[in-house]
Parts: C-alpha cells; sequence; structure tokens
C-alpha cells in the first residue's frame, strides 16, 4: 500500500505536467512555431550553469512561499497573505539589521528572527480575525497585503526609514553592514545564495514537526477535523492561530535570501506575487517538503527560460498559461488518485468483510 | 392481490454485496414489515423501490406491470412514496406549505393555488385521521405530528404505497402507539404500508407479514401469528440474539461526577439545560434517558469541559471543568465515546493507527515528550482490531474506508484503552451490528467491574433497561426523574420522557 502511495504520488504530478505541456504544444503548433525545437532551446537556456544559478536562487524564496502555504493549507487555511507576510519580514529583517552592530553570525540571527517575528505578527491579525470574529482569512489576508504595501510605502519615505541615493529613483531602506550579510558560493559566474541551506533546513524541520511530533499530529488532526480534534482534548482555535503565525513566520522568509545575499537593503523594487505562487507550489508539492522543492524549481526554471520564447517571436506569457495548466490538471490528478486510493482500500475492507460473511454463513450452516 | 413483487434484485458495491437474491411479495392493503440488522441491505431495497439506486439485477412489479425506476420522481408517478427517518421539513412554514413543496398546484403554471390545496390537505388529514391543522407553524409541532406531515406529504402526491424507514425510532411509546392508529387507517382505506424497523415487539403488534432480511438477502417470511420474537431475532442475527451479562455492581461511595445547578444557554440565549443535577459513583453504569433533543448533547459537552456552564458548576475526578481544558479531562482519565462517531470521534481520511492516537495523544505510551510513538499507535490499533474484531485489512487503511459498525467499535476500544476512570458514552451501540453491539456491551461491563462509572447516553430503551443501574431521564433541560431500572416498566420509562410526571 505504502509503495503503491509513492507511485502514485510521483505518477499524478508527472502526468499533469505531461498534459500541460501537451496542451502548450497545440497552443505552438497553432502559432506557427516548432514546439519540439522550442522545448529543445528552453531546456538548453535553462539548464545552462549560469541560468542554473539564478534559478537556483529564485527557488529558494519560492519554496520558502510553497513551505508557508503548505503548512496553512495542512490546517485547510488559505494563506493568501504570504505577500504581505514576506513583505513585513523582509523590511523589517533591512531595517532591524541596518540599525544595530553586532557580531557576524549573531547579526544574521538577529535578521532573520526579526523577519519571522515581522511575518508572523501580520499573519497573527488574520489569525485573531479568524478564530475570534470568524472572519474568512482569504479576506483578512488580501486586505492586510495591501495594508501590508502601503504601510511600507510610507514607512520607507525619506523621512522614517527610507533613503534615497543619488542618481537612483528608487526608495530603500539604509544597507545592512558586512557583519549581517550571509555569505555565497560562486558557482558559473554566478552565486549562489547560502541562504539555500537555510531553507532546506526549514523545509525539513517543517515535515519533521509536522509528521513526528504531538504538536504537528494536533495540527493535522485540527485540519481534518475541527470537532474529532477538538473533543480528543486539542485546544482547535487556538492550533489554528498558531498554525496562521507560524505560517506567516515561514511567509516572512520569503525575501531574506535576496536581501542578505544580494541587495542588503529593502527597496520598492522587491517582486510581489509570492502569495499566488506559494499556494501554487503547495498544491503541486503536494504539501511535501521535497516534492515543493522541485516545484519552486520548476517555476524558476519555466520563468527563466521565458525570455527564449521571445527570440522565436512567442508570447512570453505563453509560460504563464503553462503554469496554470500544470496547476489545474495537478488538481484533477491528485483529486483522481485520492479516489483511486480509496476505492482501492474500500475494496480490501469488503474482502475482509465478505470472508468473514462466508465464514459465518458456514458456521450458520454446520449448526443447523 | 399483490400491488408490489420482487425477485431476484441484486445490488453490488465494490466488495460489498448490499443486495442478493431479493424477493418480496406485498399484498394491497397490508401492512409489511422487513426488518434486519444494520446493515441487512433494508435501506438499499428501499431506495431501490424509491428509485434512489438502480439494482444491478432483477425484476420489479408494481401494481401487476414490470417496472423500471430511474428516479423518485418515477416512483411518485407510480404511486410508491417515502417517509424517511430524518424528517425533510422546513421549520419555518406551515404545514400546507411544507406539504405542498415541489409538487404545487398552480394555476398558469406560476401562481400556487393554495385555496385548493389547503382543502385537498384537509380532506386527507380528515380521512386518513391524521389531524393536522393546514396553516400551523412547523415549528410548532412536536415530533409525532411532524412525522404525520411527512406521511401527509406523501399521501398528497398521490401515494398509494408507502415506505416508512424506522418510522418509530424517534418516536417515545406513546407517540409510537398513535403512529400505530394512524397506520392501521390507511391500511383500511386500501393503501399499501412497507414498515422499515429493527424493534421487533413493534413490528409483531403492528404487522400483517413479516420479511427478515440477513446480509443483503430476504431470508423468510412470517406472519405474526405464527412467529415469535425469538424466532424473528434468531432468523435475523443467524444465531441466538446476545443479551449483556450484567453482573452484581460494586458501586463506591464517592462520586466521581458530580453536577450541582448547572445551566447552560446557548449563544442565541436559549436555555437548553436548566438547573441541572447529577452525579456518577464509581462502578456503576448510570442510563440518560430522553427523547432527543431534551439537552443531552450539551450535557455530554459539558462534562467533556467542550462547553461551559452558564451557572453552577460540573465537578469531574475532583476538577473543576470551568477551569480546566478537556485536555486536562481526558488525561485525568475521562473516555469520551461521542454520539457523532464521524465528526467527532475520527480522522476520516487518516489511517487508522493515528486514529488510534486520537485523545490519547497527550500521554504515554501514544507520545513519547514531543514525539509521536507511532510503533505504539500501531501495535495499539492491531490489538483493537483484534480484540473487537473491527473488520479491516490492516491498520494503514483510513477510517472512512470502514463501515459505520467498525468505525464505532474501534473507537469504543480506543477510548476504553488505558483503564479510564470515567466513560462517557454517548450512543454506544447506534447503527452498529448485534454483534458489534454485544462486544461492546460486554466491554463495557467489564470497565464497569474494573470499578469506571459510566454515563450511557442512550436512545435505545432496551439497552438502557438491560445496561444501567440507575436511569437518569432528561426532558426539556432537566432531569426529571431517576429511575431503577428492575422497578420501572418501559411505559413509565417513555411517560418520563414526554416530561408527564412532572406536570
Amino acid at each position: 500500500m505504502t509503495k503503491s502511495r509513492v507511485f502514485w504520488a510521483v505518477v499524478a504530478p508527472t502526468a499533469a505536467i505531461f498534459t500541460s505541456l501537451l496542451f502548450t504544444y497545440i497552443i505552438l503548433k497553432i502559432r506557427g512555431v516548432d514546439p519540439i525545437e522550442m522545448f529543445r532551446l528552453m531546456i538548453s537556456y535553462g539548464f545552462d550553469p549560469r541560468n542554473l544559478v539564478s534559478e537556483l536562487n529564485q527557488t529558494v524564496a519560492y519554496y520558502m512561499a510553497g513551505v508557508a502555504a503548505a503548512i496553512g493549507f495542512k490546517m485547510l487555511l488559505f494563506n493568501i497573505g504570504i505577500d504581505g507576510q514576506y513583505r513585513m519580514g523582509a523590511f523589517f529583517g533591512a531595517v532591524v539589521g541596518a540599525a544595530v552592530s553586532l557580531p557576524p553570525i549573531l547579526h544574521v540571527l538577529v535578521i532573520i528572527l526579526t523577519a519571522m517575528l515581522a511575518g508572523g505578527a501580520w499573519a497573527a491579525i488574520a489569525g485573531y480575525l479568524k478564530v475570534r470574529r470568524g472572519v474568512s482569512e482569504v479576506i483578512s489576508n488580501i486586505m492586510l497585503n495591501f495594508i501590508a504595501a502601503a504601510l511600507i510605502a510610507f514607512l520607507l519615505s525619506p523621512s522614517i526609514f527610507g533613503i534615497l541615493p543619488e542618481g537612483t529613483q528608487v526608495l530603500q531602506t539604509r544597507s545592512i553592514p558586512a557583519s549581517g550579510r550571509m555569505p555565497t558560493i560562486k558557482a558559473f559566474d554566478g552565486e549562489i545564495y547560502t541562504f539555500l541551506f537555510l531553507a532546506i533546513f526549514v523545509g525539513v524541520s517543517y515535515w519533521i514537526m509536522l509528521n513526528k511530533t504531538v504538536f504537528g499530529f494536533n495540527l493535522r488532526a485540527t485540519g481534518l477535523s475541527f470537532r474529532a480534534a477538538r473533543s480528543s482534548g486539542v485546544n482547535a482555535p487556538g492550533m489554528i492561530f498558531v498554525t496562521t503565525v507560524l505560517s506567516g513566520a515561514i511567509a516572512g522568509l520569503v525575501g531574506i535570501g535576496t536581501l542578505l545575499s544580494d541587495t542588503h537593503n529593502y527597496s520598492m523594487a522587491f517582486p510581489s506575487g509570492y502569495a499566488f505562487t506559494g499556494l501554487a507550489l503547495a498544491l503541486l508539492g503536494r504539501n511535501h517538503p521535497v516534492g515543493i522543492f522541485f516545484a519552486a524549481f520548476l517555476w524558476s526554471f519555466l520563468e527563466r527560460t521565458a525570455p527564449v520564447l521571445e527570440f522565436e517571436g512567442v508570447p512570453p506569457e505563453i509560460i504563464i498559461v503553462l503554469q496554470g495548466t500544470i496547476v489545474l490538471s495537478i488538481v484533477v490528478a491528485y483529486e483522481l488518485v485520492s479516489r483511486i486510493n480509496l476505492r482501492q482500500q474500500q475494496r480490501a475492507v469488503g474482502s475482509v468483510s465478505a470472508e468473514v460473511i462466508d465464514k459465518d454463513s458456514k458456521s450458520v450452516k454446520e449448526t443447523k | 392481490m399483490n400491488v408490489l413483487e420482487i425477485s431476484g434484485v441484486e445490488k453490488k458495491y465494490p466488495g460489498v454485496v448490499a443486495n442478493q437474491d431479493v424477493s418480496l411479495q406485498v399484498r394491497q392493503a397490508s401492512i409489511h414489515a422487513i426488518i434486519g440488522e444494520n446493515g441487512a441491505g433494508k435501506s438499499t431495497l428501499m431506495k431501490i423501490l424509491y428509485g434512489l439506486i438502480k439494482p444491478d439485477a432483477g425484476i420489479i412489479r408494481a401494481f401487476g406491470n414490470e417496472v423500471n425506476l430511474k428516479s423518485p420522481q418515477d416512483a411518485i408517478a407510480l404511486g410508491i412514496g417515502m417517509v424517511h427517518q430524518h424528517f425533510k421539513l422546513a421549520d419555518n412554514a406551515t404545514v400546507l406549505e411544507n406539504v405542498i413543496l415541489g409538487s404545487e398546484p398552480t394555476r398558469f403554471g406560476f401562481l400556487v393555488k393554495y385555496d385548493e390545496a389547503r382543502e385537498k390537505l384537509k380532506e386527507i388529514s380528515k380521512n386518513y385521521g391524521l389531524e393536522i391543522d393546514p396553516d400551523e407553524s412547523l415549528a410548532n409541532l412536536g415530533v409525532g405530528e411532524r412525522q404525520r406531515v411527512e406521511i401527509a406529504k406523501v399521501l398528497f402526491r398521490g401515494a398509494k404505497i408507502l415506505i416508512l424507514d424506522e418510522p418509530t425510532a424517534v418516536l417515545v411509546p406513546q407517540e409510537v402507539a398513535e403512529l400505530f392508529a394512524n397506520l392501521r387507517e390507511l391500511v383500511k382505506k386500501g393503501l399499501t404500508i412497507l414498515f422499515i424497523s429493527h424493534k421487533l415487539d413493534e413490528v409483531l403488534s403492528i404487522a400483517d407479514e413479516i420479511t427478515i432480511m440477513r446480509r443483503g438477502k430476504t431470508v423468510a417470511s412470517r406472519k405474526p401469528s405464527n412467529t415469535s420474537k425469538k424466532e424473528l431475532a434468531e432468523l435475523m442475527v443467524g444465531g441466538e440474539l446476545p443479551k449483556p451479562k450484567v453482573g452484581a455492581a460494586k458501586i463506591s461511595s464517592s462520586s466521581i461526577l458530580n453536577i450541582k445547578e448547572a445551566s447552560y444557554s446557548r449563544f442565541d440565549k436559549r436555555e437548553i439545560l436548566n438547573k441541572v443535577n447529577l452525579e456518577l459513583h464509581g462502578g456503576e453504569i448510570l442510563g440518560l434517558a430522553g427523547v432527543e433533543g431534551n439537552g443531552q448533547s450539551e450535557l455530554v459537552e459539558l462534562i467533556m469541559g467542550l462547553i461551559q456552564p452558564s451557572s453552577g458548576s460540573v465537578e469531574i475526578l475532583g476538577m473543576n471543568v470551568a477551569s480546566h481544558l478537556t485536555k486536562d479531562i481526558r488525561n485525568a482519565g475521562v473516555a469520551y465515546i461521542p454520539q457523532d462517531r464521524q465528526r467527532d470521534g475520527l480522522l476520516m481520511t487518516a489511517p487508522l493507527w493515528e486514529n488510534r492516537i486520537l485523545g490519547h495523544q497527550f500521554n504515554s505510551p501514544m507520545a513519547k515528550s514531543i514525539w509521536v510513538n507511532k510503533s505504539a499507535a500501531v501495535e495499539g490499533s492491531k490489538s483493537i482490531v483484534a480484540e473487537f474484531d473491527v473488520r479491516t485489512p490492516g491498520t494503514n487503511v483510513l477510517a472512512s474506508a470502514l463501515s459505520g459498525g467498525n468505525q464505532q467499535k474501534f473507537i469504543v476500544g480506543r477510548e476504553l484503552s488505558g483503564d479510564p476512570k470515567i466513560i462517557v458514552a454517548a450512543q454506544p451501540t447506534r447503527g452498529v451490528d448485534v454483534g458489534a453491539q454485544a462486544i461492546i456491551w460486554d466491554h463495557l461491563v467489564q470497565a464497569r467491574s474494573k470499578g469506571a462509572g459510566i454515563l450511557l447516553v442512550s436512545a435505545d430503551l432496551e439497552e438502557l433497561f438491560s445496561l444501567s443501574d440507575r436511569i437518569a431521564v432528561i426532558y426539556n433541560g432537566s432531569i426529571v426523574s431517576i429511575l431503577n431500572p428492575r422497578e420501572t416498566s418501559p411505559e413509565q420509562l417513555g411517560l418520563a420522557m414526554t416530561g408527564a410526571s412532572k406536570s
């Protein structure tokens, strides 16, 4: 049974990716472009070492967003607030990092903790509203995303935390000193963020917490059935709140790789849209840390190769279509798999009962 | 004349045979009872007759013609109507509105002819002695009256054959008598009734013919005049009917659960419990009887710390629930068998071994400091499967793959593990077959002789009478009397359940 589960866990996403490739193939064909040649170009460009490095760095950010979304999903929470939480985390990480002076490793730790605190605290607002006031986390988080963006824009004004360096048009925070930066690994003319290892550590911890600890059990139980968890003695509303905060704390780490290894300051140039991506990746990776990692890599790979399409006269937006169809087909594929699994199990249970019935009816005959 | 003839009906689900070789002849103007244990295939057969399920094989002849029922509409058009066990009525509408809903007589296709409908309903009510007022608001009606509205609804659609699915499950004895009078009236007027039940006394008193189902098959038909309760039971079970073996009680003098003047008001300020006083001792089974919806669920939730009393106190094993969490209450040794097993007792989409942990996750051996102890959980679930005869191929299957009775056995096994001091058992044997019922009763009695105090909330009067040392009767949120089961008749208990003894 475990074997077949692993088998389906691999087959489903693969099938989904092939379905969406087929779909893209048809679209490209209609455009009059040779799809096979196009795919070949994308692959050779995407796997070029220099591009791989920047794909990997982007993967780190996507990975954190995916893990943050996955924790929420385990509680049936739709954390669409990852965008706001990530901004709060990166911004306050940058501000605090530039304001304090500490020995090297400690300095980095303080920045990371600040980012998690800021992301978590921002998510806590949505968590409180949900648990105490019954406000849907989707609605409150969408609002909180806007509020976070506006609040940071305000705080970035030169009279508060922002500076406008000469010759630029982009407001930004003060730079974090060298002691608060994370090293990079030089590879193929590029630099890999060492935050990558921390991200992997977070992913693994997430998995262990969820599957091996009592806390994780309570979290999953509450997500599977609020009432059953409550009856078993879990403080279910409390679990919802804590999970929301945890998801926000990890979302706070989304921009930290870029901040500590590349820009060293937060600016209005930090990208947006991590919430939707994170949710899609958690879905694609089935809330599993390894799955999310591959999904995150696939995403940054596709985005990185989009310009190739432009050279051939195909609008690069086709990548978004491709991503969209992947998510859509994965949802269908997983639903199919879970139905197949349940049916298999019911059949197994049924055959056990049938055996017992056979035995019973025999023994009834014997007694007569 | 036979209005309904069924032969060789078969319905299979993956791995489960729900109906096989089912044959039935129903005479016109008779009450034909179909009895069998839960899971014997009664409901499947009725759903086939009402067009909700298509059989895989077999012939159904209604009023002399072979029919092919594709939907309930087909069945209604033929004159077959169904009165569901759980009423499908709108509380905030009148009786008339409820009755005509879905088959409104209209003018020009959109104007409802209320007057005509009202006249028709009055006539039905008069003809069949149903005594319902078309303009009464449904919210004011009791359970028995609601059932009559359901019957009127079916008659309004011109049904000649009425299928009644466990109609007495929600009624107290007095209401059952009224229902039976109504049914006799219907039969006198030429209607035919299919009466589904597993209560043998009732079937013997009302039916003209009894068909017994077991394991998906119709095994025999009897007339009440030439059969006995014992024979019916044996036909149903395929052997001897189990009885709980209750030994002498060793009731301790100290109370382990003490409810004093506890009241509870819902969010909408409605008072659900009103100054409840109740005491439970170690080594006793205290039955809690009452018509459903009189505050039993809330009382149980109060004891488990899931809701807080608005006044008064609940003290369990020396802890005041107001200042303790459900977790503390469970840790102190209180087991909880919830009434709604699928919503409150199980993680339906989690494997059995994880369900073994539920409720025990704060203690050794299911937890080792902060870690879940999977091997203990797997071992624990295996021993429940063996001891309670849970029919499953392993402990890795999802809870939702098991049948209801097996889910219940698993829950009872889990809750009784670790020698609890108090067991709050709400409807512990509802919807389980006789074999499972016997296993569950045995274990409850064993727990009692080990000194546990058991609060047994049940709608099954036979269960209450045979297991309880005392029976508390709850009515309208208050405990109206505490009876000795050995000195009380079912009629007296039924009367107390309607609150009659109070007024």
